[in-house]
């Protein structure tokens, strides 16, 4: 990729491309736009959880002077969904309300106000149904049904899948433990409001702005909703105020608004309120999990059998593939043999959940993580050396058929132990003191955690204070797309002219992440050219090719890739006309600081836009396009879908609090984090997404939650900036952050993701540390202070010493799907269910 | 609007060291104003109820959310928002070390954190990590985490006070 030469832009701290006109207040944003004789749009949405609608009276509200339409479920006969087997949201409600945020009417009038008046004069009237508030209810009511489909009564998704004998390996094992873990839900807060602008134009044709993470979905739910060929409707991404996976679906106030500018010939707008962000929702969904692991004396694991259950408010969304994923990932860690997971997902009478950065995997991760701390204690192992020493190997596929390539997690491990003062500050003091040194199995030479000298294990942190280790792994970019086929998941297209200037456009969505920048650093590194001489158009569904969206974690990897690959048949055309020109052999020709010389003469040269005229002199207008495919998965099973991709990134974490007894009060001191980034094309974006996610795990473990009032009514409790806990800049803890370079064959010069992955290790790594100030377990997220202080409680009475749920529903698991492991000869297909039972 | 009834209030104020005058319906808050009426919408909103910071501007010098303060009551003030902050094309050293930082992710917020740390530093040129993380509590960022927003305003004061500053390497590299 950079042929061996040395990098002028990958791996330097550039600011990003669009940096000046974030800090100038230039970046239009949804709700910027204001168009001539632009509509204000409102959405009336159900105060009730559930109920069907008998009528909707508009007689009053049409009557209102600025009223210009008005539209209800009627108008919107086609369901859609992000995912082709849950095509269950209508714009507008047909017959009935799922959940209190519900969208039933809307309006478009001449200003907000107007639009505000006309939404209290439309009159609805429903008849209540009874509501579904809880994972039980939702697997055990059955009647009434939130949704006439799934796998029976109010559940929307069973999974049952099994990869070698889970059994067999408990038989095997020294020690089999098994927790149980609740993992409330929470939502992303971006700070900017959802909004939609849609006009439909002279030509007939329409144009959404939107801020959302998916145009492209976008674009494919307007087609199907609103009957018109695709190609007359453009949607273009503005920059996202923040997504975090909540502008992942397409909303309906994207295809109302578009629906009301086809109604009424002028452009309409719809910003949500905050209280409307949080009815959207699609945040991380509360899970219920049962784990039990089967480990030798030493903590290896010989086999673990996972259980979730989801509650997934209200619709679909991306719920089957977040089902999947809390059972999907537990194996990319730690080297797991023998595997078997069981997950649930039902519908409830609430705001429907999702994606959240990290996608259905902090929970788990988050379960997994505590469970292990408990079971090195049981073994009277230190729990970072007990991790360190069973990593999953490099380049190797797991039970369940992920292929792992690169896997920097072991010096991960080391930097946060070694930074942190882990040797000197842990012990299990409490329950078994100094029990390290003799329950610490025989460590391997190379392990410095374990074998670092002067080691004497005994606790030197005062009560009250501890320290906890967790680690994590997640994909860069989901190997499947949403919707089967076979094209390619991202496209770039590059477009050089006769003065120098390159174009890069690409269909991806810049949510502050900076994925513009990433095109022009990687597009500038191949032409040896400044990234700011580069133009980056993106998200913009009639001028770039697709790219599938900014979410699981894939753009640097994917449009990184296709830059590459686009920017490299550019750069082959300017060095044929340039070798020529020069009279030097094509391989002699290098790009750097926006020329093209010679490398073994480089006066010998000519500048870059001279190259490009040449170029185009040769060829005619030069554009390339480049476009990249994830590798096919091993796994040929029913659900191999999720879970696969090109690589997986790494991270450690090691937490240091603060427990005040008398208060149960949680302050986190400081965070050691490192993450293996495979090779960071801007190290200093990486640092931002690592401090940033650091900072988002921190408000998941110890404050943030979506909570409901405690009656059948199910209306959120706090839907403001206010009351929903945040971290301010005064909760933000200190953090230390290493970058693991480990490239991955797979990235782009090596590029793995950051987004996502160092957001899981925060919430365990506090959890455990909590454990270790003041020996209680608190496993149910968030830990806030009366949950410490109720486990303080039990401990001082001499009860088991937690907070958490103590059982799991008894569900009737649909017979597991069978998989031989690699390592028994499998070739990652399902076995035939009648050889199971012969 | 609908009916022809609602009058326009109209007052002069000064906005970002210009003499300007707006007419706008009276029940509007400067925000709206600002982002409707003036076409400023460099100056964001996430609750529109006083509690995110995001709409921060400074009236007087002093940093008041926007979308508290009805408009009428800018009335012969000085209104300074985000458009005015730079000197023509002269970045505000806080412009600059945000971007350098990358202290502005998705940059939604930046706008906010910006005027409210312009206030800070000409109170106190030199203010410890400490100050700046009280004087910046009243405004939420999702992206960063802060510590780019800290390290910011670190090196703008610096630079404000003629001082050479220089990001440690560990800041923008990790620690080695």
């Amino acid at each position: 990729m950079s042929n061996g030469k040395p990098l002028n832009v990958v791996g330097k701290p550039f600011r990003k491309v669009d940096a000046r006109a974030k800090c100038t207040g230039q970046t239009k944003f949804a709700d910027d736009i204001f168009l001539p004789r632009m509509l204000a749009c409102k959405i009336l949405r159900s105060h009730e959880p559930h109920a069907r609608i008998k009528n909707i009276d508009l007689s009053k509200a049409l009557a209102l002077p600025g009223v210009f339409a008005i539209v209800t479920g009627k108008d919107f006969p086609i369901p859609y969904g992000i995912l082709p087997v849950s095509q269950d949201e209508h714009a507008l409600c047909i017959d009935k309300v799922r959940f209190v945020g519900d969208p039933v009417a809307a309006v478009a009038a001449i200003d907000e106000d107007v639009a505000f008046d006309a939404m209290n004069l439309i009159e609805v009237e429903y008849e209540r149904l009874q509501t579904i508030t809880s994972i039980e209810e939702g697997l055990f009511v059955e009647e009434p049904r939130i949704h006439e489909y799934g796998d029976g009564g109010n559940v929307h998704k069973k999974v049952s899948l099994e990869f070698g004998d889970v059994d067999e390996g408990f038989a095997e094992a020294d020690l089999v433990r098994e927790d149980t873990f609740f993992y409330e839900g929470n939502t992303h807060l971006p700070m900017e409001q959802h909004a939609a602008v849609a006009h439909f134009d002279a030509d007939q044709k329409l144009t959404l702005w939107s801020s959302t993470q998916t145009p492209h979905y976008v674009h494919r739910a307007l087609v199907k909703v609103l009957e018109i060929p695709a190609s007359h409707i453009r949607v273009i991404a503005t920059p996202n105020g923040g997504g975090f996976g909540g502008k992942s679906d397409p909303f309906n106030h994207e295809v109302v608004v578009s629906k009301l500018a086809m109604m009424t010939g002028r452009p309409v707008k719809c910003t949500l309120t905050r209280e409307e962000v949080f009815y959207c929702h699609r945040g991380r969904h509360p899970v219920l999990m049962h784990v039990k692991t089967g480990v030798k004396k030493d903590g290896a694991i010989t086999a673990m059998h996972f259980k979730s259950f989801l509650d997934g408010g209200a619709y679909g969304s991306y719920g089957v593939a977040s089902t999947f994923y809390t059972g999907a990932l537990q194996t990319v860690t730690y080297d797991v043999p023998r595997y078997k997971f069981e997950g649930a997902r039902v519908f409830t009478n609430k705001p429907p959940c999702g994606p959240k950065r990290g996608h259905g995997t902090p929970q788990p991760r988050y379960a997994l993580e505590v469970h292990l701390d408990k079971i090195a204690e049981q073994l009277h192992l230190d729990p970072a050396a007990m991790r360190r020493q069973h990593l999953v190997p490099p380049n190797t596929v797991t039970a369940n058929y992920l292929r792992i390539g690169s896997m920097g997690l072991g010096e991960c491990i080391d930097k946060v132990v070694e930074g942190s003062d882990w040797r000197s500050k842990f012990a299990w003091s409490e329950s078994v003191p100094g029990a390290i040194a003799t329950g610490s199995p025989s460590p391997r030479r190379t392990d410095p955690v374990a074998t670092a000298p002067g080691t004497d294990l005994i606790r030197r942190l005062p009560y009250g204070r501890g320290i906890g280790i967790a680690c994590s792994s997640y994909i860069c970019g989901a190997g499947l797309p949403i919707y089967w086929n076979n094209m390619p998941q991202s496209g770039v297209q590059l477009r050089l002219d006769r003065q120098g200037g390159v174009c890069v456009m690409c269909g991806s969505t810049d949510i502050g992440q900076g994925s513009d920048s990433i095109l022009a650093y990687i597009v500038a590194e191949v032409l040896g050219i400044d990234p700011f001489d580069i133009r980056v158009v993106t998200a913009d569904t009639d001028l770039t090719p697709v790219d599938l969206g900014s979410y699981s974690s894939r753009v640097t990897l994917m449009t990184g890739n296709a830059a590459i690959q686009a920017a490299e048949r550019a750069r082959e055309l300017l060095t044929l006309a340039v070798a020529e020109k020069l009279g030097v052999p094509i391989e002699n020709i290098s790009f750097a600081e926006r020329r093209a010389f010679d490398v073994e003469n480089p006066e010998v040269g000519v500048s870059f836009a001279e190259a490009v005229v040449l170029a185009e002199s040769k060829f005619g207008t030069i554009g390339t396009v480049g476009s990249y495919s994830p590798p096919r998965s091993p796994g040929k099973y029913k659900g191999a879908g999720v879970g696969p991709s090109p690589a997986y990134s790494y991270s450690a974490a090691v937490a240091e609090v603060d427990v005040d007894p008398s208060t149960g009060i949680v302050t986190v001191e400081r965070i050691w984090i490192a993450h293996d980034i495979g090779k960071s094309i801007n190290p200093a974006l990486v640092m931002g997404q690592v401090e940033g996610s650091v900072y988002m795990g921190l408000g998941e473990i110890l404050m943030e939650e979506m909570s409901y009032r405690a009656n059948r009514n199910v209306v959120h409790k706090f839907p403001s900036l206010l009351e929903y806990k945040s971290p301010t800049t005064l909760e933000m803890c200190d953090v230390k952050t290493y970058l693991i370079e480990d490239p991955d064959p797979n990235g782009p010069f090596g590029a793995k993701e950051v987004g996502q992955g160092p957001l899981l290790p925060v919430m365990p790594a506090v959890a455990n540390a909590v454990y270790n100030a003041v020996g209680v377990r608190i496993d149910e997220v968030p830990i806030t202070p009366e949950k410490v202080l109720k486990a303080l409680r039990e401990k001082e009475r001499g009860r088991d010493p937690r907070f958490g749920p103590t059982s799991i529903p008894d569900v009737d698991w649909p017979e597991p799907l069978r998989v031989l492991t690699p390592a028994e000869g499998g070739d990652g297909r399902e076995m035939p269910r009648v050889a199971v039972h012969s | 609007m609908t009916n022809g009834t609602k009058q326009k209030a109209h007052i002069s104020l000064t906005l970002n060291g210009e003499p300007c005058e707006v007419a706008f319906a009276p029940h509007k808050t400067l925000l709206e104003v600002l982002r409707e009426d003036l076409g400023l919408t460099g100056t964001k909103h996430g609750c529109e109820l006083g509690e995110c910071g995001t709409c921060t501007v400074l009236v007087d010098g002093k940093s008041i959310l926007s979308c508290l303060m009805l408009g009428l009551d800018a009335e012969d003030r000085c209104v300074e928002t985000i458009e005015g902050m730079a000197d023509g094309a002269t970045l505000h050293p806080l412009q600059e070390t945000f971007a350098d930082t990358g202290a502005a992710q998705c940059g939604y917020c930046s706008p906010g954190f910006m005027l409210a740390a312009k206030e800070l530093i000409e109170k106190s040129p030199k203010p410890s990590r400490d100050e700046i993380k009280e004087a910046l509590s009243g405004n939420l960022c999702r992206c960063t985490g802060y510590i780019k927003i800290y390290e910011a305003v670190e090196l703008a004061a610096a630079k404000m006070r003629g001082e050479k500053m220089e990001l440690p390497r560990e800041s923008l590299f990790g620690i080695e």
